[in-house]
């Protein structure tokens, strides 16, 4: 981080191993309780164990968990391994393979990074580790971040409680209370005194790493090459290029099925990569509209 | 269920996460829309005033500073009332970013709503002749960004139907801008002198009309979103107003008072509609992952198959 001169430290960030999650959520515990972000309204959504749904202003770690009818190695459906939770019979009888992949999604402190380029604040900016922070003592709440996001990570958390909790307090709490845009922030401040982020430290398994991002792509790759001559289904990375559409991810992955799968995008691209040729067109057409309406006067005053 | 798919598979086309959104839908509410149309009256009036001053129409030239003054001073408002956190509204220029369309417009939109309002105080005053021309000098200079700033804010998004449209939306807004001011101006104005007025507003919703259909075409399965729920039925309601007020400005505007009124009327209504279309065609666009993915999933193989960069 150049802009930060002797007080620049190595780029920090996550390696998210999804092959060995266990869908234990304790991440989403540890970053709610170290971060006191607010509860997301404690409701079952019948999808799979997915309580929490998205990635939100008041969800920085979220669990997702994918049910499906395909084998979690190559080969004959087997049921040796963590993500194969049993075997279902077809109509005919033929056993049917089921994996069952969990994955912790956390926002990929993007190289290029969609958010901090359009706040006009200054309120999102890069920290001396490389990674995407939003200073909440200076955001506004304008929203511009949460749809120039390409993976719906930053969100505004306009209501510090549902209207229904508190209808006479509202035009009290109500706008007062918040407004502003909340996002993982790779726990700054644990990170300032030389602490790992609270989901990495509380990750039972270690799907969760912490680390300096080059010697974390180092790991990835050598993980994914075991997985691949153990013959597991589909392992892959997931923002480790830093050739990709956001320059690659600070917090990047390994995915056992495609982006789309587990609700990602498959090529995310940062918006700001075709603003040039965006303010072009956007003063050509300022010129055109100069020339057209001076074209009107033409034809005189009546 | 097939034996290979997925559990949360949506169709056949494609794979998702129980069908979940993978942008998020834009946090903005109404104030948006209604700015998206008052900025672009605001911007057009501009160019208007500054012209009808230069060739000597002071008539349509005092009407446009009126109109832009009004537009330009009611934008700010509805700007800030929709921040999540409205008294920090200063915050916007701390910085200068051209990475960001939204801290450049709160430039533009600061330095022409100052200029433009000062213009007009300075006019109805009848005072400080040289103050009032630099006023309106620089109100007709930010005038055309003001006007077209807008498309790049939208387009300048992960939301697919604004991003992919990012050659077609400064254009769009700025004929739009062109029609809601000349339709306004014509309006208030005498037939005598509003000539250029119901001339601009004519020739933008002629070039609007054909932007539409060109931006609905280039976009392809992205863009069908102008044609569902609300974004349809504004899109159809543009359409309809938009024509049917120039058409009525065209042929009856310079002999009948009451049909440059009524044209005009009809012109700005089909304006509204038109940024609500596009506004709410983000949201819908946002809330399927259909198309999020499956452009970004032909781009890929265009990729792996070469065609592509």
């Amino acid at each position: 981080m150049s802009a930060y001169g002797a007080e620049a430290k190595p780029r920090m960030g996550f390696f998210t191993d999804t092959s060995v999650c266990i869908g234990c959520k304790a991440c989403e515990v540890a970053c709610k309780e170290w971060n006191l972000i607010p509860d997301d309204g404690f409701e079952w959504s019948g999808e799979s164990y997915d309580n929490t749904g998205e990635l939100s202003a008041n969800t920085w770690r979220h669990v997702t968990f994918i049910e499906q009818h395909k084998s979690l190695k190559n080969g004959a459906p087997t049921a040796d391994a963590l993500h194969v939770d049993g075997e279902v019979a077809t109509a005919d009888g033929s056993p049917e393979p089921l994996r069952w992949l969990m994955e912790s999604d956390v926002c990929k402190h993007c190289t290029h990074a969609g958010c901090l380029d359009a706040c006009p604040t200054g309120a999102l900016f890069r920290t001396e580790f490389g990674t995407v922070v939003v200073q909440e003592d200076v955001c506004n709440g304008c929203g511009y971040c949460v749809p120039a996001c390409p993976f719906g990570v930053i969100d505004r958390r306009d209501l510090p409680r549902s209207p229904e909790d508190a209808p006479l307090a509202l035009p009290l709490l109500g706008r007062k209370e918040d407004g502003r845009v909340w996002k993982c922030t790779l726990c700054y401040d644990r990170l300032k005194g030389g602490h790992e982020p609270a989901c990495a430290k509380a990750c039972p398994t270690d799907s969760i790493q912490f680390g300096e991002v080059d010697e974390l792509r180092e790991r990835a790759r050598r993980r994914l090459a075991k997985l691949e001559t153990e013959g597991w289904n589909g392992p892959r990375l997931y923002g480790d290029d830093p050739d990709d559409g956001v320059g690659g991810f600070g917090a990047f992955f390994l995915l056992l099925d495609e982006p789309e799968v587990y609700g990602l995008p498959p090529d995310p691209v940062v918006p700001t990569r075709h603003l040039p040729r965006l303010w072009r067109s956007t003063a050509l057409a300022a010129g055109a509209v100069l020339v057209g309406i001076a074209a009107t006067f033409l034809g005189g005053a009546e | 269920m097939t034996s290979n798919g997925s559990i949360t598979q949506v169709g056949t086309e494609m794979q998702s996460y129980y069908g979940k959104p993978i942008v998020k839908e834009p946090v903005w509410k109404a104030e948006i829309p209604f700015y998206l149309f008052t900025g672009g009256v605001a911007g057009g009036a501009s160019v208007l005033h500054g012209l009808a001053r230069l060739t000597g129409n002071h008539r349509l030239a005092r009407s446009s500073l009126y109109i832009g003054a009004v537009a330009d001073a009611v934008s700010p408002v509805l700007l800030v009332s929709d921040l999540g956190r409205p008294e920090r509204f200063l915050n916007m220029l701390r910085v200068f970013k051209v990475t960001s369309p939204m801290s450049v417009g709160s430039w533009i939109l600061f330095v022409s709503s100052g200029a433009s309002t000062t213009a007009a105080t300075l006019e109805l005053l009848g005072a400080l002749r040289p103050a009032r021309w630099l006023a309106e000098a620089l109100s007709f200079v930010t005038g055309p960004p003001l006007a077209t700033y807008t498309g790049a804010l939208l387009a300048n998004t992960a939301i697919p139907v604004w991003s992919e449209a990012r050659d077609e939306l400064p254009w769009l807004f700025g004929a739009s801008a062109a029609a809601s001011a000349g339709a306004t101006a014509a309006m208030v104005t005498p037939a005598a002198a509003a000539g250029p007025a119901r001339r601009a507003a004519v020739a933008g919703v002629a070039a609007e009309l054909g932007l539409v259909r060109l931006m609905r075409r280039r976009l392809g399965f992205v863009g069908e979103v102008y044609e569902l729920g609300e974004a349809g039925r504004y899109a159809r309601v543009s359409r309809v107003c938009a024509a049917a007020g120039a058409g009525l400005l065209a042929l009856r505007g310079r002999r009948s008072r009451p049909a440059a009124v009524v044209g005009g009327a009809l012109v700005l209504a089909g304006e509204v509609a038109l940024r609500w279309s596009v506004f709410k065609a983000g949201f819908q666009s946002a809330r399927d992952p259909r198309y999020t993915v499956l452009p970004q999933r032909k781009r890929l193989e265009e990729r792996a198959t070469g065609r592509g960069r």
